[in-house]
């Protein structure tokens, strides 16, 4: 396969089609309109593709919903403030087991905000986001390589584990072209059981999130919470650029993790030992892999395009064994990684 | 000294328009601004732009305004005029605000009859996002998200908001203009005037749809995009009063009093 | 290596195409490349700008604070963007449409009438093909067989005669350029 050169929000939807997409439903709003656009032209001309302008967020996270139970792969695509309004169904797919796509490529919130990229919806995509006691697999992508196998390998997962998965990039991520290469998809592994085809002349099947009975729910969340752990057992996935001799570490993912490297190539020539971790996984968080790290580093910087959401995650995952310290650009504002290596010299000096 | 037959409305703020060349939200701005002047009612009229091209409306209306989030401005509409009846309330709002993603909150905001305007902006695309298909875009015309064409048994009709809401017996005024010529401009400020009337009068809800012309997203030249409305667009949407109860509601007010 | 490249103009310049194709033909010469395109509301009213980084490297930022090379097809774009350019960079510049030169004295000029040269080839649109010719010529980055072979693999489908005009327009521009 060559190398093509595309827009992160076309490679979704490529590297979707080819993981065997055939329903997507998405509401126009940028930045991400390429994405719903390439699924306009593109899943119409594949069998059993089928394309639905949807009139809302909420109607479009609902028709991938029926889609995905009747056994297609499903995907759906919106920028912040329309994942806000897909947040009920997102719940209501991880409550009836559910697997499909959600995308989000963030732009400055909160509010209608502003179309530029940020990070402000970290919080919202690894806490369930919606109602309910639930998570969803997250991925932070940083490169459109990744975010083309990331994509396919998000279809894997949710049919794995019967859970949505969300794509988490930014406005930036969305509208760069990279080259790529799209990697040969894994054929689909998926239980008809699970699907609702009507039922012939068998027993009928109901896909339902509405338990009346509270120990019943009770059971029914334990489940799911055994699902939960059994992903963070075994799913994270994470980065560690340059840690080898590092004094400090700057944890950042998705485009901040970008600028982040860009930012220690500055440092590293002026002599200074910086690092990165970069979570790949959001949800769930390396966290081990970061606490690891923290026997033998005891300086940390989380940069993120926020106010200072994944500064938590780290937090939590260090347990007070090292410093943290932390620089961020909410708003739709991007820094330059000769800001960051300024922001970063002052802390490694301080430290050291 | 030469008479000063053309000015700018005082309730038009000192700023240039972003909008493209040949859009018809200038035009739509503009005649709000003049019968918001005409009517006196600067001080107490209360503006909810909508999410879309129109999202900085508040940049040029000098009147009081307020964001709401893509389509719920009905809604926030309601909550206002609810609270302050004195209030003269209105939403501006395009194909995509007002009869996709809203069309929850349009639809009930007209059943209730609040007593409120919206001016519906019809271009039959969504102009901000970049040209997607609208509710209001016509079978076969093409838009990023019908490279096709809008295919009838795939992606529906035009959503006729007029001949809709006109059924509902919550509203009261309801009519259909163009602002693709002199003549249509002029009927649309009327139009849109007899709709704050309404309001100022206690009538119940009206609403202005102006079809309106988006060059950028037709791919047509200003003057082709009025001549596409003439020939094709008002063909789909004819244009003219769909509901006019005012006469009735205000006598029917009177004989109970 | 790294080497950042602004290309910007009014929308129908054909701006976007141009960092595309340079875009394009880097990756194809094995550079890493990354390509950024200004979008939404900020396009509205007209003008377009797009941002290309080529390196030997990975590429960490794709946006460029102190692009190496602008090409400015318009005016408005050279007041955006002359005091952006890094000290000894290079501007190239519309010339039949632009009229104003940069104040600064630290970075080259290249002006390439490329508006009135595409009329003269009896075509405006291929303008920013001249321009090109004139932008691989100068910087050297990507050899032109390279170059124009990336053109034909984006005009893909289209006519014979569009292909030739392109090459004519790139060799136009490229013998522009005095070594
Ligand atoms: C929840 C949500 N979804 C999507 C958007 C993005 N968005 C902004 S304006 C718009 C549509 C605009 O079209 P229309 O209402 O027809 O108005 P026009 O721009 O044509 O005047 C969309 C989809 C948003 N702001 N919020
Ligand atoms: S895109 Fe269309 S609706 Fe929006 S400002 Fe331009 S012409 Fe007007």
């Amino acid at each position: 396969m060559n190398k093509v050169l595309m827009s992160g929000n076309n490679i979704i939807g490529e590297a979707a089609i080819r993981a065997g997409c055939r329903f997507y439903a998405g509401y126009p709003i940028t930045p991400q309109n390429e994405l719903t656009e390439y699924m306009a032209e593109h899943l119409r001309t594949v069998e059993g593709g089928v394309f639905l302008q949807s009139e809302s967020e909420i109607a479009a996270i609902h028709m991938i919903t029926g889609a995905s139970a009747t056994g297609a792969r499903v995907m759906t695509s919106s920028s912040s403030p329309g994942i806000s309004l897909k947040q009920e169904g997102i719940s209501s797919m991880a409550a009836c087991e559910l697997p499909g796509i959600i995308v989000n490529i963030m732009r400055g919130g909160p509010g209608l905000g502003n179309i530029r990229p940020a990070q402000g919806d970290y919080f919202q995509a690894t806490r369930g986001g919606g109602h309910g006691d639930y998570r969803t697999i997250v991925f932070g992508p940083a490169t459109c390589q990744e975010l083309a196998d990331l994509t396919m390998d998000a279809f894997d997962l949710a049919d794995k584990y019967r859970t949505p998965v969300m794509i988490l990039a930014d406005g930036m991520m969305g509208q760069m072209m990279e080259p790529v290469i799209f990697k040969k998809p894994k054929p689909r592994q998926y239980n008809e059981k699970f699907m609702l085809r009507g039922a012939g002349h068998g027993k009928s099947k109901i896909i339902r999130g509405l338990i009346l009975d509270p120990i019943d729910m009770e059971e029914h969340n334990w489940k799911l919470a055994r699902k939960y752990q059994v992903i963070i057992d075994h799913e994270t996935l994470h980065e560690e650029y340059k840690t080898e001799d590092a004094k400090l570490v700057i944890v950042a993912y998705g485009t901040s993790a970008r600028i982040a490297k860009g930012a220690i190539k500055r440092l590293r020539d002026k002599g200074m030992k910086v690092g990165l971790f970069r979570p790949i996984t959001l949800w769930p968080f390396p966290e081990l892999k970061l606490r690891k790290l923290a026997e033998k580093i005891n300086n940390f910087l989380v940069f993120e395009m926020s106010t200072g959401q994944m500064l938590e995650d780290v937090r939590l995952a260090l347990q007070g064994y090292a410093d943290i310290g932390f620089h961020g650009r909410p708003g739709g504002v991007v820094p330059t990684p000769a800001e960051l290596a300024n922001v970063v010299a002052r802390h490694y000096e301080k430290k050291d | 000294m030469a008479k000063k037959v053309f000015s700018r409305p005082k309730c038009l703020k000192e700023a240039i328009f972003h909008y493209c060349p040949g859009c018809g939200h200038s035009i739509a701005h503009r005649l709000v601004a003049e019968v918001i002047d005409e009517l006196g009612i600067r001080g107490t009229a209360i503006g909810i732009p909508p999410a879309g091209c129109a999202v900085l409306a508040y940049n040029y209306l000098d009147v009081d305004m307020i964001e709401a989030q893509h389509g719920r401005g009905p809604a926030m509409a309601s909550g206002i005029k609810r609270m302050l009846p004195d209030g003269i309330v209105f939403s501006y709002q395009g194909d995509g605000d007002l009869a996709a993603i809203g069309i929850a909150e349009s639809f009930h905001s007209a059943n209730r009859g609040e007593n409120i305007t919206i001016i519906f902006i019809n271009n039959a695309v969504y102009g901000m996002t970049g040209g997607q298909m609208a509710p209001t875009t016509i079978l076969e015309q093409k838009t990023t998200t019908t490279p096709g064409g809008r295919n009838k048994t795939s992606e529906g009709y035009p959503v006729k908001v007029c001949e809709l809401l006109s059924s509902l017996d919550g509203t009261t005024y309801i009519e259909r203009c163009a602002v693709n010529s002199p003549a249509g401009v002029n009927k649309t400020k009327k139009a849109i005037k007899k709709a704050f009337q309404c309001q100022i009068d206690g009538l119940g809800f009206s609403l202005v749809e102006i079809l309106s012309p988006c060059p950028t997203n037709w791919k047509m030249t200003p003057i082709d995009s009025c001549k596409w409305i003439d020939t094709t667009m008002s063909k789909v949407f004819p244009l003219g009063v769909f509901k006019d109860n005012t006469t009735a509601v205000k006598k029917s007010r009177e004989a109970a009093s | 290596m790294m080497l950042k490249t602004i290309f910007s103009g009014f929308g129908g310049q054909g701006v976007l195409m141009m960092g595309y194709s340079f875009a394009h033909s880097a990756m194809n010469k094995g550079y890493h490349v990354t390509y950024l395109p200004s979008y939404g509301a900020e396009v509205r009213g007209g003008t377009a700008n797009c941002t290309i980084a080529v390196a030997d490297e990975e590429i960490t930022s794709p946006v460029a604070s102190e692009p190496d090379y602008v090409v400015v097809m318009n005016s408005p774009s050279l007041i955006t963007f002359q005091n952006k350019i890094t000290c000894g960079g290079t501007m190239f510049l519309n010339s039949s449409i632009v009229e104003i030169r940069p104040s600064r004295k630290d970075i080259k000029i290249c002006a390439v009438p490329c508006g009135d040269m595409a009329r003269e080839m009896g075509n405006i649109r291929v303008a920013n093909i001249i321009m090109m010719g004139a932008f691989i010529k100068k910087t050297g980055i990507v050899p032109s067989d390279v170059y124009l072979k990336s053109i034909g693999t984006i005009m893909g489908g289209k006519k014979k005669s569009v292909a030739e005009l392109n090459q004519k327009a790139f060799t136009a521009g490229y013998d522009f350029v005095k070594d």
